[in-house]
């Protein structure tokens, strides 16, 4: 008997180990490649952003410490991308989570037309993001567009010569490009509902109106989250909308433009890797706050 | 009840409407500056006044050494399928363990896939401008593979564990009772059931690549590895006097055109891929 019990674990553990070893062979080559590009890179942007670096004056080169993070954090430029950033991110966002809202209804009660109408949301989402920006930056522009000869427009306006009308455009084109997106993920937690709990709410004589506020909102609390994390996290990385439309001047200009204005367009990998590091860490903050914050659970939910 | 049918469907013809207006202008009006003879092309117009298309030749003339469109039309076409390709199978690989193994570390690689699809793409690139410099792999293929494939694996993976954990995996074992070698038990029961996730999140890693313009800009320098998006960026007129816009416009529905037949054609897939998981939520 005593043999027999020891001996079973013992099998066991070796089939166990088995296939621990087998499941961390096939996992091995994504996690590799994930981490090649991430986790190295921004260690290693670390170490830039301590140094005193310049493409253009390599024999300049020393350590500076904290250096580069006293430049950029003093300067003026970052706090207004930040602003800028910030700005654009949560309009956009705001605006998308009431049309997304819109258009996951439509498509979870529409009578007809369906397939027709999740094929339309689909068409931004497949259109190259540089794509879009041009489509509305030629729709906007005084020569070419066609915007300014609407009425209530006046003829003369120049959209992309003012600050404020610059992020105009640029909101409108980012809510065209990723409304569908965020209506998805509302539409995966909508289906969720059971149909029954509006019925009983009719049957009580509830309104249209009371039922969404009370059934609707609350039970898809967590899908709001999860597809307000995401587009959050999109929105602060906004980059090709406006390098398309504006490349940054009316003081139009995102944190990550900045950052590539430094790094690629300047060759200063010391200043534009300790931008970097601090996009990264609102990025970070950012996540912390809706995980910690609003207890946003992720594990299940989607990527990307 | 016959009135408020009429009216429903009043209403809901009116919204299907305000939805493909809103989805459809942009591409229609790209498609109407494309249309447009140059000489037209800043008349402001929605509707073109006359048709050519004097746009869609200067993109193609010149042939494959000069004209500014081919060379990254081809690179586009082509990094975006070998790192689908790649990504697919890798994260095939990753899925499956995930979703039929029991092993420690589980639940760490799928928080970290996660973190990663979180990750600014901009703070990888100084130092992936100067490693790739380094190593050779600046303006290269692989050198925009690799980021993509980063980037493109956590969305991968996610989609390939939610469509693996619905797959009745017992029916592997009890075709192998009946005689099936584990191979044909592999292709002809499990492979036919798998496919539809696996082609999914293909669309999904594609479109992707397909869409990228941070790494595109950063990492290429020439026409030997820029894809179209970072292409369009750089587009110059035939003269300094002259605006790129037509042959901008041409192209951007040259890369369009095929998207859109595609989520024509596959849209319940894309839903299904995007939403996957989220419903777990």
């Amino acid at each position: 008997m005593e043999a027999n019990a020891q001996k079973a674990p013992a099998r066991i553990s070796s089939r166990t180990r088995s296939e621990r070893k087998l499941a961390w062979m096939l996992c091995a080559p994504a996690v590799i490649a994930m981490l090649a590009v991430t986790a190295y890179p921004i260690g290693y942007a670390i170490v830039l952003s301590l140094q005193k670096l310049d493409l253009r004056f390599p024999e300049l080169t020393e350590f500076i410490g904290l250096g580069n993070y006293g430049t950029v954090l003093s300067s003026e430029l970052w706090w207004t991308d930040i602003f800028n950033t910030l700005f654009i991110m949560a309009i956009s966002v705001a605006i998308e989570l009431v049309l997304g809202m819109a258009l996951a209804l439509v498509m979870h009660r529409a009578i007809f037309g369906r397939g027709l109408v999740r094929t339309a949301v689909l068409i931004p989402y497949g259109i190259i993001t540089v794509v879009a920006a041009f489509a509305w930056q030629f729709a906007f522009a005084p020569d070419t567009g066609f915007v300014n000869h609407l009425p209530l427009i006046s003829e003369e306006m120049d959209w992309f010569g003012g600050r404020f009308s610059s992020f105009a455009v640029i909101i409108l084109a980012e809510v065209w490009k990723t409304t569908p997106f965020m209506a998805l993920l509302l539409l995966a937690g909508l289906v969720t509902i059971d149909s029954q709990l509006y019925e009983a709410a009719r049957v009580d004589g509830a309104s249209a109106w009371q039922r969404f506020t009370r059934i609707t909102l609350p039970l898809m609390k967590p899908a709001i989250l999860v597809a307000l994390l995401f587009r959050t996290l999109d929105g602060f990385r906004i980059f090709d909308t406006i390098f398309i439309m504006t490349r940054g001047a009316q003081d139009t200009e995102s944190v990550s433009i900045l950052g590539y204005n430094q790094l690629i367009s300047r060759l200063n990998l010391g200043l534009g890797s300790a931008v970097s590091v601090l996009i990264f860490f609102c990025v970070f903050i950012i996540a912390f706050i809706f995980v910690k914050g609003f207890g946003v659970k992720v594990d299940e939910g989607r990527a990307g | 009840m016959e009135r408020r049918d009429t009216r429903d469907y009043a209403v809901w013809s009116i919204a299907i409407a305000l939805v493909l207006l809103f989805a459809l202008i942009p591409v229609v009006w790209l498609l109407s500056i494309s249309l447009k003879p140059p000489s037209e092309v800043t008349d402001g117009r929605f509707i073109p006044a006359s048709f050519s298309l004097d746009n869609y030749k200067s993109l193609f003339e010149g042939g494959f050494s000069n004209s500014p469109f081919i060379k990254p039309l081809i690179n586009s076409i082509l990094i975006a399928l070998i790192t689908t390709v790649i990504a697919i199978t890798l994260a095939s690989f990753t899925a499956y363990a995930i979703a039929r193994l029991e092993f420690p570390g589980k639940r760490l690689i799928l928080a970290g896939a996660l973190a990663i699809a979180m990750f600014p793409p901009i703070s990888t690139v100084g130092p992936l401008f100067d490693m790739w410099r380094a190593l050779g792999l600046y303006d290269t293929y692989p050198g925009l593979i690799i980021p993509y494939l980063t980037f493109s694996l956590p969305l991968a993976i996610y989609v390939l564990v939610a469509f693996f954990r619905e797959i009745p995996w017992d029916l592997e074992e009890a075709a192998q009772v009946d005689g099936a070698t584990p191979f044909q038990a592999f292709r002809k029961v499990i492979l036919p059931l798998a496919a539809p996730g696996v082609f999914t999140a293909a669309i999904l890693v594609f479109i992707f690549a397909w869409n990228d313009f941070v790494f595109s800009i950063s990492l290429t320098s020439s026409d030997a590895s820029r894809t179209v998006p970072a292409a369009l960026a750089f587009f110059t007129g035939e003269s300094s006097f002259t605006e790129p816009t037509g042959s901008i416009a041409a192209a951007a529905i040259v890369v369009t055109i095929p998207i859109i037949v595609f989520v024509l054609f596959f849209q319940r897939r894309i839903v299904a891929g995007l939403t996957a998981g989220a419903v777990k939520g």
